[in-house]
């Protein structure tokens, strides 16, 4: 009973036909071959799979592909612009803000969704915006230098 | 570009992060070859159960079901069961088959696996497979497993015990205690469950033709998986399987084991002539990658009259879980007993650690792994002694530091110090936290009713687990080398292969700027390889803070080996005397005149050319070198934890969080920064937060990230850190492990810091983890009458 589906991913449209249960993250990964967006748990705790939607940050493994039909959907793969890295981007390599790497997708993702709404946000407002992204590597400490690095790299654009 | 003579101990941006940062890292689950299958594992619910009957007849007719195997299965096909790289005296080995056969004996044991087109298909008919299980009396907690009348798990293993250890000298050390001040104290460290943010995977292809075996997997020593899957589980001719640990989403000690899964996939593809892969569920995350500590321990320390140590007194109920994972018996015996006399001159110890099977996942190495056992343990002791005897718990430890003059310095259990004068990390700390300021602010507080405590960790670790001989001779399976290979290219660029392993920690940064520091060479000349048996010759992996200090420092012999070579291929062309030609700044010169000089490129292009070559030299320019510590090196720091407790509702707020490391010598501080925040993080989630539950019919409670307490970001503050320098005479570099010195440190400072806000109270001690609810009590009950 596969469903069709169309989204634009990273600016392009892609249709296909998938199962009325397939996650968006699983169509991102398995069908479109985009596995910078990373599955980390099964209970949409640790942000690992956080993509944009619609403008709207979203953990991309409590959607499921058939609902993101018709939707604009940007992923880690579609942040860097001409080769040029987003200011998040160069933030947590300039400030060391991974280690591992596997939650950095996730991590920029949501930081990405956080400037766009508060674009100087304090320390602390950066930390209480991390709540649904887990880290196991740095402690934080560097994820909120490097948020701050963007802030301030964006605010001068 | 990086200019060499201020590479090593420049903090550079990582070479790696370009990747992860655009999404174009690969780790396992993002390698996609065609054709392949899916594996799901079907898993006992129970703790503790009788396998009556496996069906697997729906299961086979479900669509797109390719193979579906048992226990038996693989028993007939003679899979040889998971191997323990530990032994101890008189240690009891139960078999510890890939699927289980007859019994289960915790939560998520694999009794089956369903082998389909997709997950989709696995997981569904994994549904459909029948288990019938005679559930059985199971048992979960380290010192009821042991006691009369409990459920046995194994029946080599009578009363569950799987060994009894000791360290120390035991009439010496009840000779300390007589007649001296003595605190005791009964300690829980609760089991912790790893949560690398990668969940385990493995993706095996089986060539039919060529009968070569290719596995991915998510692992921290790639070529101890070959060795002891090839050698001891599934008979594959070691030549003729390749591992490969590419991108590697953390470990920090889970994904050094060799897992029933990565077996059972390997075996598959072998079977099937496809390749078979598997991920693991978060909640499978849970149910088996190996745990951590669960140590129940009763501890009294001896003091004199004066404020020394005099005595350590330590017996240790070890809970293994239900099979002996890869390391489990060296975790709470060599990397926890030897660890007992801190960075304290105590003259007399002894350790008895009993190992002990339950119905619970098997328990190994986690982050620090024995170490933060035996910090938390003495740092705990000293600051109940502190109290005991009314002194400030800075100055107790400082009274009974090792004195700097005193090294080497050999322990009673065992160890001997190379190195540390540890000091100037209390008094550089001391100062960073402004002590007597906090002190004060303590006071001036608790008279507003309000709760602030300050904590202390002294510690020492141990990293790099050495010499091979001498592990051998306490039980090691596997040497504890390190081996690296140099091959410089006819331009002069250069490829590094360790047989280290990096899952976070920067190899490709760090070792190539080692590579470049020592050559005198751009930084971008030099690439590393790491993580893959076909190209590298040898490898035991990154864990016990070992990857520089061993891996980094046969980079250096190799690096040596080819200079030795390029200075008697440059004297040659120079026609100087060899002894007369020195290495600097990337160019050989002779001594006093160095415009007679030819370049490190040139050198490398002659090696190939072999036009003008010494009589007798070989061309070519690389060199394999293998490098075996003659001892553990010895990291060592003070931390600081400033908490306040809120006494109405039990909360703790961590206020400050100060941490003085010495590491040694230090190739990229940038990166031993971010590896003691991580650390910190972890070991405060410990103090904290963080505990693997079971219910007493050995269901795991804490299955899920909902119900597993990790740190958000909101939970910790920033954490202010600074280093002192004692370079590690054992190695070249000068250097010793900084991986796990947060976590070995933070548990105990934070610990110390909620016991210090809660004094006033009348509450000395209250186990891990110090959640509100626990706390909470913990007053009432003092308020009540009787200390906590």
């Amino acid at each position: 009973m596969n469903r069709a589906i169309s989204v634009t991913v990273n600016g392009k449209t892609r249709k296909h036909e998938v199962e009325p249960r397939l996650l968006l993250v699983h169509y991102l990964r398995e069908v479109l071959n985009l596995t910078g967006t990373h599955v980390g748990c099964d209970t949409s705790q640790c942000g690992a799979c956080t993509v944009i939607m619609n403008d709207m940050a979203v953990k991309s493994c409590t959607i499921l592909a058939v609902q993101a039909d018709g939707s604009k959907v940007l992923t880690i793969e579609g942040l860097a612009q001409d080769g040029q890295l987003h200011p998040i981007q160069e933030g947590f390599w300039e400030e060391h803000g991974l280690q591992c790497g596997f939650c950095t997708p996730g991590m920029i993702m949501q930081a990405l969704q956080m400037l766009q709404r508060n674009p100087k946000p304090t320390d602390a407002e950066i930390r209480r915006g991390l709540e649904g992204n887990l880290c196991r590597c740095t402690g934080y400490h560097n994820i909120v230098k490097a948020i701050q690095y963007a802030a301030k790299k964006m605010a001068r654009k | 570009m990086a200019t060499a003579t201020r590479l090593f101990g420049s903090s550079i941006k990582r070479r790696e992060d370009p990747r992860f940062i655009t999404g174009k890292g690969i780790y396992t689950d993002d390698v996609k070859l065609p054709g392949t299958t899916c594996a799901a594992f079907v898993r006992s619910p129970h703790a503790h159960a009788r396998i009556k009957s496996a069906n697997v007849v729906k299961a086979k007719a479900s669509p797109g079901v390719v193979a579906v195997f048992t226990g038996r299965d693989l028993a007939n096909a003679k899979v040889g069961g998971l191997p323990c790289g530990w032994l101890l005296p008189g240690i009891k080995l139960p078999p510890h088959p890939a699927l289980a056969v007859e019994t289960v004996r915790y939560v998520g044991d694999a009794v089956a696996v369903v082998i389909a087109e997709s997950a989709f298909a696995a997981k569904d008919a994994a549904e459909k497979v029948e288990i019938q299980y005679e559930v059985l009396p199971a048992v979960t907690n380290g010192l009821s497993a042991v006691e009369k009348g409990a459920p046995t798990l194994h029946s080599v293993a009578p009363g569950n015990i799987c060994f009894t250890w000791s360290i120390g000298d035991k009439e010496k050390t009840e000779g300390a205690f007589r007649g001296a001040t003595v605190v005791k104290q009964h300690l829980v460290n609760q089991r912790l469950i790893p949560n690398a943010m990668e969940p385990r995977a493995s993706l095996a292809s089986y060539e039919p033709v060529t009968g070569d075996l290719t596995l991915w997997v998510t692992s921290q020593n790639p070529h101890v998986h070959r060795l002891l899957m090839a050698a001891f589980v599934l008979g594959i001719p070691e030549h003729k399987m390749r591992v490969i640990a590419p991108d590697v989403g953390g470990g920090f000690g889970s994904k050094i084991f060799v897992y029933p899964e990565e077996v059972v996939v390997t075996w598959a593809s072998k079977q099937l002539g496809r390749p078979v892969k598997w991920t693991a569920e978060r909640r499978e995350s849970y149910m088996t990658d190996a745990h951590g500590r669960d140590h129940i321990t009763d501890a009294e320390m001896a003091f004199s009259k004066d404020g020394k140590i005099i005595g350590l007194r330590v017996k240790t109920h070890a809970n293994l879980g239900a099979y002996l994972s890869t390391f489990a018996p060296l975790i709470p015996t060599y990397l926890y007993g030897t660890l007992l006399s801190g960075l304290y001159a105590i003259p007399a110890i002894y350790c008895e650690v009993v190992g002990v099977f339950t119905n619970t996942t098997p328990v190994d190495a986690y982050r620090g792994a024995g170490r933060p056992e035996a910090t938390y343990l003495l740092e705990r002791l000293v600051d109940l002694g502190a109290r005991a005897l009314k002194t400030d718990p800075a100055e107790i430890r400082r009274k009974n530091f090792i004195p700097a003059d005193k090294f080497p310095y050999q322990t009673p259990v065992a160890l001997a110090y190379d190195s540390g004068n540890y000091g100037p990390a209390l008094d550089r700390a001391l100062s960073m936290a402004d002590y007597r300021k906090l002190r004060a602010d303590q006071e001036r507080l608790r008279r507003e009713g309000r709760y602030l405590g300050i904590g202390f960790s002294t510690y020492i670790e141990a990293c790099g687990p050495a010499p091979s001989q001498v592990a051998g001779a306490l039980g090691a399976q596997a040497g504890l080398w390190e081996s690296a290979h140099v091959r410089v290219h006819p331009t002069g660029k250069v490829t590094i292969y360790t047989g280290s392993h990096s899952h976070g920690q920067g190899h490709e940064t760090t070792f190539t700027q080692i590579g470049a520091a020592e050559l005198g060479i751009p930084w971008e000349d030099v690439e590393l390889v790491h993580g893959d048996t076909a190209a590298i010759p040898f490898g035991m992996g990154s864990y016990g803070s070992r990857s520089t200090a061993v891996g980094g420092s046969a980079i250096v012999m190799s690096l040596n080996k080819i200079k030795e070579k390029g200075r008697k291929i440059a004297a040659h062309l120079l026609e100087a005397a060899e002894g007369d030609v020195v290495f600097e700044d990337g160019k050989f010169f002779v001594r006093g005149a160095p415009s007679r000089a030819k370049t490190f490129q040139e050198v490398a292009l002659m090696a190939y050319l072999a036009h003008n070559l010494p009589p007798g030299l070989e061309p070519g320019l690389e060199a394999t070198s293998f490098f075996d510590p003659p001892n553990f090196t010895f990291p060592f720091g003070t931390h600081i934890a400033v908490t306040e407790v809120d006494p109405e509702t039990g909360q703790v707020k961590i206020l400050r969080y100060v941490a003085v490391d010495d590491v040694g010598r230090v190739v990229n501080p940038m990166i031993v920064d971010g590896m003691v925040h991580g650390g910190i993080a972890q070991g405060v989630a410990q103090a904290l937060w963080e505990s693997g539950v079971y219910d007493s019919s050995g269901q795991l409670l804490t299955g899920t990230m909902m119900d597993y307490a990790l740190p958000k970001a909101d939970q910790l503050p920033f954490f202010e850190t600074d280093r002192t320098e004692t370079p590690s005479p054992v190695n070249p570099l000068g250097v010793k492990g900084a991986g796990e010195t947060g976590t070995i440190a933070s548990t105990a400072a934070v610990a110390n810091a909620v016991m210090d806000a809660l004094a006033p109270l009348g509450v000395s001690h209250i186990d891990l983890p110090l959640t509100p609810d626990r706390i909470w009590r913990a007053i009432r009950g003092a308020k009540k009458g009787g200390r906590a």
